[in-house]
Parts: structure tokens; sequence; C-alpha cells
């Protein structure tokens, strides 16, 4: 029961991480209707200025942190404001693509400047801190990371319901046109999107690393495990992205938790798959997500 | 089209310019000349190339099969896929099942030792038939959901690959079967006609055949009605509905098609290979693909054929002139660093700029071509409508509809659009 609740608890830790990666994808397709393939690498260059910024420039865990947002806030809104402007009207074949343009380089990059080889990650915890409750370790990082996201999932709510720039994403995201015509400043908000987006996404990247302890420019490959958390919640979906997440998470953590106990025919890696098998049967049953609008169109 | 069938007809046919007419494959002496030049030029390599270019030409155009199965999905018919390596690991696998040789030892993967008339075909068949089973799941949706589905079947893939390892060997790969026709055997020195070949001049003549026939179909299948059907669901889902295309269909067709040739390619390069591992097959390798696509030129031939010439052989020719030094892991720019830098900039920058790819690009500025073409180029090249991704001659696309309403099928197209 104890190894059940140990696992449940590092599910919905990494459900959390999950959930904020997948907010990045679903905040910038609210706005504008891109899926963004870059994601992932923006989370990569992120956690590897953080980590540097730990390790070779020895600057405390809080200062390293805020550089490596503002790092990928910059790269996110510079491709908006150089590239996706003027793709605007393309179709999002095109727009898909282009996003992938980016993340070869920001991959490439990466690999060139800090090599191919696995770095230790910056982590501001030991690795045994936490306190313990009836037999299961309740690790700082995982309290930390499922704190963070609640914060982080209010003050969005709070953002999007409240704030007048809150307020004009949405209504960019419903009609572009007439949320122009209020007077509402579509550029902006394009911007306010993309940075939002990669601070969000960086910093379940920055989470996820202190999880894993190291990183290599493979890392940002736990983005496309946060696209079958938005597809389930609804891609449109801000609060889908968060349950969505929580059940990838979960259904992970378990399947890896309980794999030795399969039988020998599942083979190993099963735990790496679950999550895209789920996304495949909610793409059969319900292709629009848990949450997300029906706007989905068959053919 | 009130006129009667055969004056409607005659009358747009005098309508249109000569240039008009869809081109004969040979159909001028401009296209007899580049052919001559084009096979001197193959002889010209064949005859003097030594053993490491041919290493670097034959992956280059097996990756050329790939980039046009992909084209075919991708760039004529419209759909995001990233799962070509799924695809081709299928092909690859089918191969080694069906044409390896018989397990020795209990842990040895299977082989059923088939000749290479069966393995081959077989690879393309199976994709196929896979891609006919995820088809209809993953194309009932519209827009990057097709992607989204494909990614996940690389990941599950690759899952697949590395466990079922009496078949694939596992993490630690397999080794696969080279073709062989009669006691012909492709891995060692044989005569053609008393001419000696190497190892690597027989694959070259073998890929090269298989590129040409996949070329040639891709190129024909483009032409045909199909191929129009498939341009039209690219470029306006409603509009080619109305126009009786059946969607599901053609994207089906599209679909299927693609995953055969990429079963075909994955085949061939394990065969050529000889060792591959299951991680080979990997997003990475797909992305790889749309990098050559949207480089080369979407929805043309010659554009694959450039694309996996771009991004397949520049690393090795990089390397094959020790201009930058070997990847080391410790950072600094490697050969493929750099190209993989290239590909990724040259896909913005393509995009924004020039969506025909750098075959667009040739056709653009290339003297004397046709008017209609031109004109359909500039419009792509200008980007100033939204249905950017096309090639010219759209006007013989109409022409070609009109044609179909009023045609002696006319009654058929009314049931199955269900129209009036």
């Amino acid at each position: 029961m104890a190894y059940f609740l140990q696992l449940v608890f590092a599910g919905v830790a990494q459900g959390c991480i999950y959930a904020l990666i997948g907010l990045g994808f679903s905040i910038i397709f609210k706005a504008s209707q891109v899926i963004n393939f870059a994601q992932g690498e923006l989370l990569l260059v992120g956690t590897y200025v953080v980590a540097s910024a730990v390790l070779n420039w020895h600057l405390p865990f809080l200062l390293a942190l805020p550089l490596g947002l503002l790092v990928t806030i910059l790269i996110g809104l510079l491709f908006e404001r150089l590239v996706l402007r003027r793709m605007i009207g393309r179709p999002p074949f095109t727009v898909l693509m282009i996003t992938i343009g980016l993340d070869i380089i920001l991959r490439t990059l990466v690999v060139v400047g800090w090599g191919s080889r696995t770095i230790p990650a910056a982590t501001p915890f030991t690795v045994t801190s936490g306190f313990n409750v009836a037999g299961v370790h309740l690790g700082s990082s995982d309290l930390w990371t499922i704190g963070v996201t609640i914060v982080l999932c209010a003050a969005l709510y709070y953002f999007f319901r409240r704030t007048r720039y809150g307020l004009a994403m949405r209504a960019t995201a419903l009609d572009q046109e007439a949320a122009l015509a209020m007077g509402i400043d579509v550029r902006t908000v394009y911007a306010l999107a993309w940075g939002l987006a990669a601070a969000i996404t960086t910093l379940g990247g920055v989470l996820l690393a202190i999880d894993s302890l190291a990183i290599d420019p493979n890392f940002g490959n736990a983005a496309l495990v946060a696209f079958p958390a938005i597809i389930l919640g609804g891609l449109d979906s801000v609060s889908g992205a968060v349950v969505g997440g929580v059940i990838i998470g979960l259904t992970s953590v378990l399947t890896a938790g309980y794999e030795s106990r399969l039988p020998a025919v599942v083979g190993t890696g099963l735990h790496e798959v679950t999550p895209y098998l789920i996304m495949i049967l909610i793409l059969l049953i319900r292709p629009y997500g848990l949450f997300g609008s029906r706007k989905v169109e068959r053919v | 089209m009130i006129a009667t069938r055969e004056r409607g007809r005659s009358r747009l046919r005098q309508e249109l310019p000569r240039e008009a007419e869809p081109p004969r494959l040979l159909g001028s002496l401009a296209r007899w000349l580049w052919l001559g030049v084009g096979v001197l030029a193959l002889l010209l390599f064949f005859s003097l190339a030594g053993d490491d270019w041919f290493t670097i030409i034959n992956y280059c155009l097996i990756a050329a099969i790939a980039t046009l199965a992909l084209n075919l999905l991708s760039g004529y018919t419209g759909q995001i896929s990233l799962g070509l390596a799924f695809f081709m690991g299928l092909g690859g696998y089918t191969a080694a099942f069906l044409g390896g040789n018989p397990p020795q030892g209990a842990l040895d993967p299977w082989g059923l030792g088939l000749p290479v008339f069966i393995w081959l075909p077989a690879a393309g068949l199976v994709a196929a038939l896979v891609g006919a089973l995820i088809g209809p799941s993953a194309l009932r949706l519209r827009g990057f959901y097709l992607g989204i589905v494909t990614l996940a079947l690389v990941f599950i893939g690759n899952y697949l690959f590395r466990n079922l390892s009496f078949i694939t060997g596992g993490p630690q790969g397999r080794n696969f079967p080279v073709p062989a026709f009669g006691g012909f055997s492709l891995d060692q020195q044989n005569s053609i006609l008393g001419i000696a070949l190497t190892s690597g001049q027989q694959y070259f003549l073998l890929i090269l055949v298989i590129l040409l026939l996949s070329a040639l179909f891709v190129y024909n299948l483009s032409r045909s009605r199909v191929g129009r059907a498939m341009r039209a669901v690219r470029d306006h889902e409603v509009g080619a509905a109305i126009m009786g295309v059946n969607l599901f269909e053609v994207k089906m067709g599209a679909f299927v098609l693609s995953s055969f040739l990429a079963g075909v390619a994955g085949a061939l390069y394990v065969s050529y290979a000889r060792y591959v591992i299951p991680d080979y097959w990997s997003l990475s390798l797909s992305i790889q693909f749309v990098a050559a696509i949207i480089i080369g030129g979407i929805a043309d031939v010659w554009g694959s054929i450039l694309g996996a010439a771009f991004v397949f052989a520049l690393p090795q020719v990089i390397d094959y002139f020790s201009l930058l030094p070997p990847s080391t892991g410790g950072g600094g720019l490697s050969s493929g660093d750099l190209n993989a830098l290239l590909y990724g900039l040259l896909i913005i920058v393509f995009l924004l700029f020039e969506p025909g790819g750098v075959i667009g690009l040739v056709r653009r500025l290339r003297p004397g071509r046709p008017r209609l073409q031109a004109a359909g180029a500039s419009a792509a090249g200008a980007g100033a409508d939204a249905a950017t991704l096309k090639e010219g001659g759209e006007s013989i696309e109409v022409v070609d509809l009109q044609q179909r309403a009023s045609g002696p099928d006319e009654e058929q197209g009314r049931r199955r659009t269900g129209a009036s």
C-alpha cells in the first residue's frame, strides 16, 4: 500500500510537470491556433541555461531560474516577432513546419554549445530532503512542484478571468477579427502568449530536471509526452491541460512502478508509451478531449 | 456546361494556349537533352567514383525514395506525418524477417531466408497494410491530428522494435539480408557483361532502378486525376469535396501508398547498412525527411531528390573532405551540427520567402519556361494567397474539372456527390 501511495504521489508530481509544459502548448494554441513544435527545445535551452548558471557561474538557484526564464522568453518573443508574424494567414501545415525548423536550430545550438554529454541538473534541494508520512517519502522537489503548479494555475485563472490582458487573450482566441474591432492589440496578445508559454514551459522543464537529476540534448522530448496530456484534456482548454497532465503522469509512473510484475511479454519501457496509447484511445473515442471545445471537424 | 460534350471539350481546348497541355514525359527536345545529360553524368560518376562516394550516394538515393514517400503524403496531399521512420522500420524488419538467415542459435533473431524479389515488395506491402489499418483512425480528423497520431506511432513503434527481439534483435540490433539474384549476391564483387562491379556499384544500380520507378510512379500519379484530387484536398478540403472528391479515399490512398514506398526504402536501407538498432527509427529521422521535402520542394519529384541530397548527403560530403572536426560529444561544431543548423534555418527561410523550396527557386529563375507555369510560380513566390503550398499549372486542373463535370461519367459523379 505504501508503495502504491508513493507511486501516486510521484505520479501526481510528474503530472504537474506535464501540466505546466502542456499549458505552454495550449496557451499558444488558444491564442494563435499554432501547435508549437519547438516547445520542447525552448524548455531544453532554459534548463541548460539554469544548469550552467548554477554549476559554472556559481549563481544561486533563485537567480539562475529567472535568467533561464528570461532567455527562453526572449527566444519565444523574437521568433514570434521575426517569423510567425509573417506567417499569419498561412495554412497550419506551414506554420507547424516552421516551428519544426526552430526546434532543429535550438537543439543543435545546445549540442554545439554544451556538447551531447549528460550534465547534472541544477537543483536547490538535496535528494533526500523532505519528510515521511505513513511510510511515504514526500520529497521536497515533488512538494514544490505540486505547490508551484497549484499557485501558477490559480494565478493563470485569475489572469484569464479578471485582468485586462487575460481577457484580451481570450477574446482574441475566440474571434481574432472581432477582437481587433474592439480595439485589442492582437500583436501584443500574440507576443504575450509566446512569452507566457515559454516561461511556464521552462519552469516545468527546470522542475523536471530537478526530478531526473541530469539532462542531455534529448531532454526536450519531455515536451512530447505533454502532447498526450493536452490531447487528453482538450487542446484549447487550460484546466484540461492540468487534468490531462495528472492522468498521464499517474498512469506513466504507475506502469513504471508495476512493470516488473507484469508478464514478460510486455517487455521493457512500456511506461514510455502508455501516454501515447492513452492518447490514441482518446482520439478514437473523444477527439476533442475531456474539456476541449467540440470544434473538431471530421472528414 | 450546357454545350454538348464534344463541343464543350473542343472549345475548351482551343481557348487554352498550347503550353497548358500537360507536358509529356519526353515530349520535347529539351527533355531528351536533359535525359542525355543525366545519363552521361551517371555514367561518368559510375566509372570514376570511388567506394566512399558510392556509400554516400547510395544512402542518399535510399533517402530520396523515402522523401518521395513523404512528399506524396505531405506535399501533394497536405497531410502532416511524423511517422515515416516507423513505416521505414516496419519495412526494414519485414525484410529482415523474410529474407534474413535462419537462426543458428536459440537467441538469434528469426529469418526465413526468402529471396529478394519476395522480401523487398513484401516490406512495402506490410508497411502499406499497417498504414491501411491505422489510417482510418488517424485520418478521421482534420488538421494536425494525423501529425500527432503518427508522432505517437514513432514512440510505440520504437517500444515494439526494442521488445520484439525475435525479429528485431532487441536493443543490440541484428543483421539484415543482402539482395541476391540466384548466385549473384550484391555484397561481393560480380561481373556483368564482363565488367567487374564492386558491391557499392551493384547496390547503386539496384537502388537507382527502384528510385527511378518510384519517381516515375509519383510523377505520373501527380499528373493523373488522382493527383489532381490530392492537390485539391490539400488546397481546399471543402472545395475538393464539392467537386466530388472523396476526401477520405484520397487521404487513405496517399497514406497507404506513402507507407508502401517508405517500407521499401526501409528495406533497402537495412539491407545496405547491414546492421541497424531499433533506436535508429526515431522521431529525429522523421523530422529530417520533413526538412528534406520543405528544402527540396513541396509536391515535386525533383524537389524530393534534391532535398534528400541536401539533408542526407551534405554532412557526409563535408566529412569526406574533412572540413570540420568529427563529433566528439564535447560540444563545438561538427559537420552533422552544421548541417542541422543549416537545414533548420533553411526550413524557416524557405517557408517564409520561397515555399516552393530549392526546386521552386530553380523553376522561377529558369529562362524560357511555359507562361502558365510562370504565372503559377510567381504567385506562389509572392506568397499573396492563403494556399501557398502549390506549384504551377493550376489552370490545367480547372480545365480537367470542367471536362469531368460534362464527361461520360456525369451521372456517376452526380450520384457520388449527392448534389442536384
